[in-house]
């Protein structure tokens, strides 16, 4: 079977963003960059998958500036096969057309199983992959914390909803999301790093795929949340009850 | 203007996050209807029915969708708004449920959702919270049709004085997914929902082992509190994974949240801002979750846990 993974570069997760001053958006200059960590799992999971026997090759997918060449290298270092850029002038795209753009991979490299992201650290969207699955008229499995392939190519899906876990059957071509827990992502050795420097990354422009990127939702502006104001520390056990008690009024 | 609230239940009974979306449904216009859809309804559109704010309850009842397949509820949602073309806003909870379901409905017709509203500031325009909630986004959608997901925790519950019209909808040649359903394992819990909840108190790393949320029973039992974990706790098997408290797990907003050995990463603060007010015991008094606490307590949890709760 085929895999194509779709990883995103965003913000590490690590940075304290910062909102600009003008509103109109998150600095992103001189910022820490990394993999999406859902992506790293969508990575991972499609690794592990290929070392069970059941995937031969992953495709790693990357919609953005020419700097996500270097995300990509990274999910290759993890232990992707090739990878694909659709080149941008690094302006947002709505998710809706972001599925657009990755079914035209999809059309052309027909995989087996998209793995993506259950959601963007940056967004927060958390739509590309129903969107996807929707555009291609396949099953979708979200927010997977276990995915198991069967002798037929059915796969049983657990995942992570909000009562407790669910499990689902799916038949290929389907698309995959990934929650937390499906796995931990590796972190790729010094040869491993070296070996994804070989590796193909095709470039294709995102203005030779015909798809209208127009913004349908504008973003008026962004701002800070609001603070909330500071508390206070207190002694022992006692204050703290009659804290909660008395001036909150919560107990 | 007309929107249509699309009702998350078991189909015995009403998720709370339903009668939130009713709410924002009704900020952006007068007229709301709703949707819902499974099998064997009865119970939950006996509840439904209470709903203030709501002109009319369309149903589809049906074999075949007991379990929330999104291909088949998105199908069937999709073959209900071909019948009726006077809705401008489709609402769904920005629940599990919501988020796997709302996507489907929004490309079929070729429209770009907003996830996650957390206000709205007209028919078009709308806050969310991008980068866990550390940026707030004020975006305006230019599409025929709005279609939302709408973070429950954020707008109240409507009221459940009414007695609403109700109409079956017979949909002709929808067929069902294949798509299987194989297992549902349901966190059983007596406590209240953590989304719901009033009172929260949920523990991190610093609880050491899952034998040790004991510790917090007991206080939970007295508050009549909801219990939840970071995600370190989960991870390292303390407490089941529906139990998780943050920008990927529940988002919460409770009177009172007591976080007890926990950091405070962003992460996790992301879920809990919402809170009226934040206390925490961490032995740690650099921890960042004391910034974020209205009341901090720097203390070993092991000493101060069985005081707290002979005291209360
Ligand atoms: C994409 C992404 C999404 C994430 N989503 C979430 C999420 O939804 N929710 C979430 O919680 N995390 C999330 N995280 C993880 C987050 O970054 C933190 O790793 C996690 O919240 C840490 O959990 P913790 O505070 O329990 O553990 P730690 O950070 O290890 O903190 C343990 C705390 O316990 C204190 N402690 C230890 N012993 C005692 C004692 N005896 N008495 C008192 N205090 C004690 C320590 O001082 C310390 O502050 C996410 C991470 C990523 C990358
Ligand atoms: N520009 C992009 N390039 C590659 N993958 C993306 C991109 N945007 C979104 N995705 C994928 O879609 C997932 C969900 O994103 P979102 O719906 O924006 O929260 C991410 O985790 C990625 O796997």
């Amino acid at each position: 079977m085929k895999a194509l993974v779709c990883v995103k570069r965003v913000i590490d997760y690590n940075v304290k963003i910062r909102v600009k001053t003008d509103k109109s958006g998150v600095e992103t200059e001189n910022v820490k960059m990394s993999m999406n960590p859902f992506d790293e799992i969508a990575v991972e999971e499609a690794v592990k998958l290929k070392e069970k026997g059941v995937i031969d090759e992953i495709i790693v997918l990357s919609i953005g500036a020419e700097t996500s060449q270097e995300t990509i290298r990274t999910g290759l270092a993890m232990g992707g096969d090739r990878g694909v850029l659709v080149k941008t002038n690094g302006q947002e795209i709505d998710p809706l057309n972001v599925g657009k753009i990755i079914k035209y991979i999809f059309d052309k490299e027909s995989p087996d199983m998209v793995i993506l992201g259950k959601q963007a650290i940056d967004d927060d969207c958390n739509q590309t992959g129903q969107i996807l699955s929707s555009l291609l008229d396949c099953h979708q499995a979200t927010f997977a914390s276990k995915v198991e392939v069967n002798d037929d190519k059915t796969i049983n899906v657990t995942r992570e909803v909000d009562g407790g876990l669910e499990t689902i059957k799916i038949s290929i071509p389907c698309v995959i999301t990934t929650d937390l827990r499906l796995n931990e992502p590796r972190y790729a050795s010094l040869p491993n790093i070296m070996k994804a420097k070989q590796k193909k990354i095709d470039i294709l422009d995102i203005n030779d795929l015909n798809i209208d990127i127009k913004r349908r939702v504008e973003t008026i502006e962004v701002s800070e949340p609001p603070e909330r104001k500071p508390g206070v520390i207190v002694n022992d056990v006692d204050s703290l009850i009659d804290k909660l008690k008395n001036e909150a009024n919560v107990i | 203007m007309k929107s249509l609230v699309i009702v998350e239940h078991n189909n015995k009974s009403i998720k709370t996050s339903t009668f939130s979306t009713i709410t924002a449904a009704s900020q952006i216009c007068d007229s709301v209807d709703a949707l819902i859809v499974g099998n064997q309804l009865k119970e939950a559109v006996d509840e439904i029915k209470k709903a203030n704010g709501l002109k009319k309850i369309y149903v589809i009842d049906k074999d075949g969708l007991n379990n929330p397949i999104a291909e088949n509820l998105s199908t069937h949602i999709l073959a209900f708004l071909k019948t009726k073309d006077e809705y401008t806003h489709v609402l769904t909870p920005s629940s599990t449920f919501g988020k796997n379901l709302s996507p489907k409905i929004a490309t079929k017709l070729d429209i770009q959702q907003i996830s996650d509203i957390i206000k709205v500031c007209d028919s078009d325009t709308f806050e969310r919270p991008i980068y866990a909630g550390n940026a707030i986004a004020k975006v305006k959608s230019n599409e025929k049709i709005k279609i939302l997901t709408v973070r429950p925790t954020c707008f109240e519950p409507c009221g459940l004085t009414s007695n609403v019209e109700v109409e079956n909808v017979n949909l002709e040649g929808v067929d069902l997914s294949s798509v299987s359903f194989v297992a549902y394992d349901e966190s059983k819990s007596d406590r209240p929902e953590l989304t719901s909840a009033k009172v929260i108190i949920s523990g991190g790393r610093g609880m050491q082992n899952g034998d040790n949320f004991k510790l917090l029973e007991g206080i939970a039992d007295k508050l009549g509190a909801a219990m939840g974990a970071s995600r370190a706790a989960v991870d390292a098997g303390f407490v089941p994974n529906d139990w998780q408290v943050g920008q990927t797990g529940k988002i919460v907003a409770p009177d009172l949240y007591v976080a007890v050995g926990i950091s405070g990463a962003i992460q996790h603060i992301a879920g809990i801002k919402d809170s009226k007010f934040i206390a925490s015991i961490n032995k740690d008094e650099e921890a960042p979750i004391f910034k974020f606490s209205d009341y901090g307590l720097v203390a070993d949890l092991f000493e101060i846990l069985p005081e707290l709760e002979k005291k209360l």
